[in-house]
């Protein structure tokens, strides 16, 4: 039998969080994360979490899985398992709303606030603005994220600063429109990334590189950002 | 029960995948008071699971294809009961909203020229079948929903759209004319009911393949929509119609994407061989879905399936190299590593037909009005109501979908509502507003999930009611097997009603949206089940062993489920084109 611990905490009923110990029979089999919470829902209907697609392109099911952050549909007992134990706790850093749920209101505020949309103010063609197979090479690894959530909250300085730094996953996501030939707003967008937070705050840390679930580098991403900062200023 | 406390919109959408985003934008964009209620963070709608690609004759690949050749296909891989007009706004209205979504960044893959890449998928021609394959499918690699569904989001960021995200529309409000005017919904953060108001109400909840317990829908499917159309006492269209896809994961589930066969790979049987050769010698593994469905299950029951158990087959890709596999299909790559423990630039993947898409819904026209059908056999359209996406049946894929014209259907159609609502409500809606009464009846199921007091678990009657839908309503499909799963159905039905909702807390409460989604995935398979058997003949995606044959002289027409009466009716297919003479039906081959 596997021992998972659970974060619980119902707010209605719990003047605290607390850990609550769960055996669980994976009958030999190397399920996923999400399998192991369904079965248990099962058994204890009040256990709450999110899962929307079960196959890792939703990021609805980010959770920190025996003290790493990654998607819990994705995640198979094998890698999380350790010492015949399985810790599931809400991903860190951001308040939680009830068990392993989040509010994730600040991590969207940050995505928001990059202008996560194409600017391009001269007319539409009447078919698709072109765009080189080299050109659109550069959104690859970009693109692919997936607002899981994973990274921003491994981000040490992301929870210094959730108000002010615009953590790995948004600025990833600001390089993506930065690096994308069918934007005109670079200088737009450049400006308002230059503070001494948005964008300063990451000390390459990289903890966003290790545990990304979509294999995406947000370090290098912030570096890229980095350096056009640097050469406009200059 | 004191009042609930009242939302009031110009627009209100259910749904935010890809055709509530699309409806949406449209509305936010003209200024109309506009909100999009959606049980998930937007990104987590299943349009996010989508691949392949997005099928629309933008004469990239082709530079002299033409959407008529895209629209007898789509009639054609529909067995001929899509509805032609509808067939024939999407195929000539697609590469406009194709090429919006590409202005609004949407990051496609491309070819030399710098125009979107294409991939041939199945059951595409060119010159009305008589040129050969065509590769049609827009594609973002194999990540195309997902590309899809961010840029719409983005979009709607843009353009200010109210998102309620993470409310669940509970039952449509209808007053005193009948009129739908709203919606309850539950904030699921709080728990707090709210009647929300509306000018317009879109149902863009798509699909419920959480009917069948193998499927490659998202937990999120359960057929809100059109459980919410039943309660109101609206009826659903070919709801029979379920497409299994070729190639989900054999014991997870999941979609391996048909660009994997447009790629140039293609299916085996334990001895190895290309059976799809046998079965349609012309199109091969590129045939429709429902005919490379059935091939696959002979091909298993015949004794030639693959692993210790025999029950599946394998889709063979190694031979196209790493390199390519890396480009074109690193999504699938991922996915196999992951869920079928085989690396696909090395070995086979273990797959299994898997229900996938609800071709049937609320019956709408092109502008997205819901319909319903009066004594005469008439259709009336139901003030108020609106459906667009899986949910809806406009009916674009009749008995079977064509791969790549979901993501297409949601685009089109949503922005369709959208045009329509915006020109509505300029010339100014007056709806009747809804009593005390009225919202009160909307709260009835909510009300009695509150109080229960005993019961049974919804996560036990919902693997129940899979694995009654899963072995009577199946692939293939017989007379005497569907009555007896009629039964099972009739006697589930009691208990379902009589769910048991053991924790009543308000804040983020899944135990409650279970047991509702429950109801949702009930009446969905009950008016699936009740057309599946009434519907005697075998045509797309609904193969009887007993009617093996299709039988235009009595269902060339839709059929249409009336909860009421818990019966069937026949709707006439549309056959009138605004561009052509209509396309008659044939018999069809691959």
């Amino acid at each position: 039998m596997l021992n998972v611990s659970i974060y619980r905490y119902n707010p209605e009923v719990d003047a605290e969080p607390y850990m609550q110990d769960f055996e669980f029979d994976a009958q030999g089999k190397d399920l996923m994360v999400l399998d192991v919470l369904e079965k248990l829902k099962i058994q204890d209907p009040s256990l709450v979490f999110r899962r929307s697609c079960r196959e890792g392109v939703c990021g609805s099911d980010g959770v920190n899985i025996s003290g790493k952050n990654g998607l819990a549909c994705i995640t198979p007992l094998s890698e999380a398992v350790k010492g015949n134990k399985l810790v599931i706790r809400p991903l860190p850093g951001l308040p939680v709303i009830r068990d392993l749920v989040i509010d994730m209101g600040q991590f969207y505020a940050q995505y928001e606030k990059i202008q996560p949309y194409i600017i391009n103010n001269s007319p539409v063609p009447a078919i698709e603005r072109l765009q080189s197979p080299e050109e659109r090479a550069k959104l690859d690894g970009l693109y692919e994220c997936i607002l899981c959530a994973c990274c921003s909250t491994a981000c040490p300085s992301f929870w210094w600063n959730p108000e002010k730094f615009i953590g790995p996953s948004g600025l990833l996501q600001a390089y993506r429109f930065l690096a994308d030939s069918r934007d005109t707003a670079t200088e737009e967008r450049l400006a308002n990334l230059d503070d001494p937070f948005s964008v300063f705050r990451c000390h390459g840390i990289m903890n966003c590189v290790q545990v990304c679930p979509k294999g995406l580098n947000p370090t290098k991403a912030i570096g890229h950002i980095r350096n056009m900062l640097i050469r406009r200023a200059t | 029960m004191g009042s609930l406390r009242k939302m009031s919109f110009d627009a209100v959408i259910v749904g935010g995948g890809g055709s509530g985003m699309r409806a949406a934008l449209q509305l936010a964009q003209s200024g109309y008071k506009t909100a999009v209620i959606t049980k998930v963070f937007p990104t987590r709608s299943h349009t996010v699971s989508a691949q392949g690609g997005i099928t629309c004759a933008i004469a990239s690949d082709d530079p002299n294809d033409q959407w008529q050749w895209h629209m007898y296909d789509t009639i054609k891989g529909s067995d001929y009961i899509g509805d032609q007009e509808a067939i024939e706004y999407m195929c000539q209205t697609g590469p406009e909203a194709i090429f919006e979504l590409e202005h609004m960044g949407l990051p496609f893959s491309r070819t030399e020229e710098g125009r979107i890449y294409q991939r041939p998928f199945g059951g595409q021609s060119k010159d009305y079948g008589a040129g050969g394959q065509a590769a049609r499918t827009c594609a973002a690699a194999d990540r195309t929903g997902h590309a899809l569904l961010h840029t719409l989001y983005q979009g709607n960021l843009k353009n200010k759209t109210v998102f309620l995200n993470e409310w669940f529309a509970v039952d449509i409000v209808k007053n005193a004319d009948g009129a739908v005017v709203g919606v309850v919904a539950i904030d699921i953060e709080t728990g707090e009911t709210v009647f929300v108001e509306s000018k317009a109400t879109v149902f863009a909840t798509g699909g419920a393949g959480r009917i069948y317990a193998s499927t490659t829908n998202a937990h999120i499917c359960t057929g809100d929509g059109v459980g919410m159309a039943l309660r109101a006492g609206f009826p659903v269209q070919d709801i029979e119609m379920w497409q299994f896809h070729p190639t989900g994961i054999h014991g997870a589930g999941t979609l391996v994407t048909e660009g994997c066969r447009g790629e140039g790979g293609y299916l085996i049987n334990k001895d190895g061989e290309r059976f799809m050769e046998r079965y349609a010698p012309n199109a091969k593994d590129l045939a429709g879905r429902d005919v490379v469905a059935r091939s696959m299950v002979l091909e298993i029951l015949e004794g030639r399936g693959c692993g210790p158990d025999g029950d599946h087959v394998y889709l063979k890709l190694d031979h196209l190299g790493e390199e390519m596999l890396n480009a074109k299909l690193p999504g699938i790559l991922e996915l196999s590593r992951t869920f079928a423990h085989a690396d696909p630039v090395k070995e086979p993947i273990p797959v299994v037909p898997t229900c996938h898409y609800m071709m049937g819904g609320i019956p709408t026209n092109v502008d997205g009005q819901a319909l319903t059908i009066d004594r005469e056999g008439n259709d009336q359209v139901i003030e108020g109501f609106y459906a667009c996406g899986e949910a809806a049946c406009v009916s674009v894929h009749g008995a079977n979908r064509l791969g790549g014209n979901s993501l297409l259907d949601l685009v089109v159609f949503g922005r369709a509502s959208g045009i329509f609502i915006e020109k509505q409500l300029s010339e100014g809606i007056t709806l009747k507003e809804a009593t005390e009464e009225d919202i009160q009846r909307a709260m009835v199921g909510l009300n009695r999930i509150n109080q229960s007091s005993d019961g049974e678990n919804a996560a036990v009657l919902r693997a129940e009611l899979q694995t009654i839908m899963q072995n009577y309503f199946g692939v293939f499909r017989r007379g005497d097997y569907m009555k007896t799963g009629i039964e099972k159905l009739d006697e589930l039905r009691l208990r379902v009603e009589n769910v048991y909702l053991d924790d009543k807390s308000n804040s983020f409460n899944t135990a409650r949206l279970e047991a509702l989604e429950l109801q949702n995935l009930f009446e969905t398979a009950y008016a699936t089940a009740i057309s599946a058997e009434g519907r005697t003949e075998s045509r797309g995606a609904h193969a009887r062993e007993d009617f093996q044959d299709r039988d235009d002289e009595n269902w060339l027409c839709h059929s249409v489920y009336f909860p009421g009466s818990k019966e069937i009716g026949k709707r006439p297919v549309n056959f009138t084109l605004k561009t052509r003479e209509p396309f008659e039906p044939k018999i069809r081959t691959y």
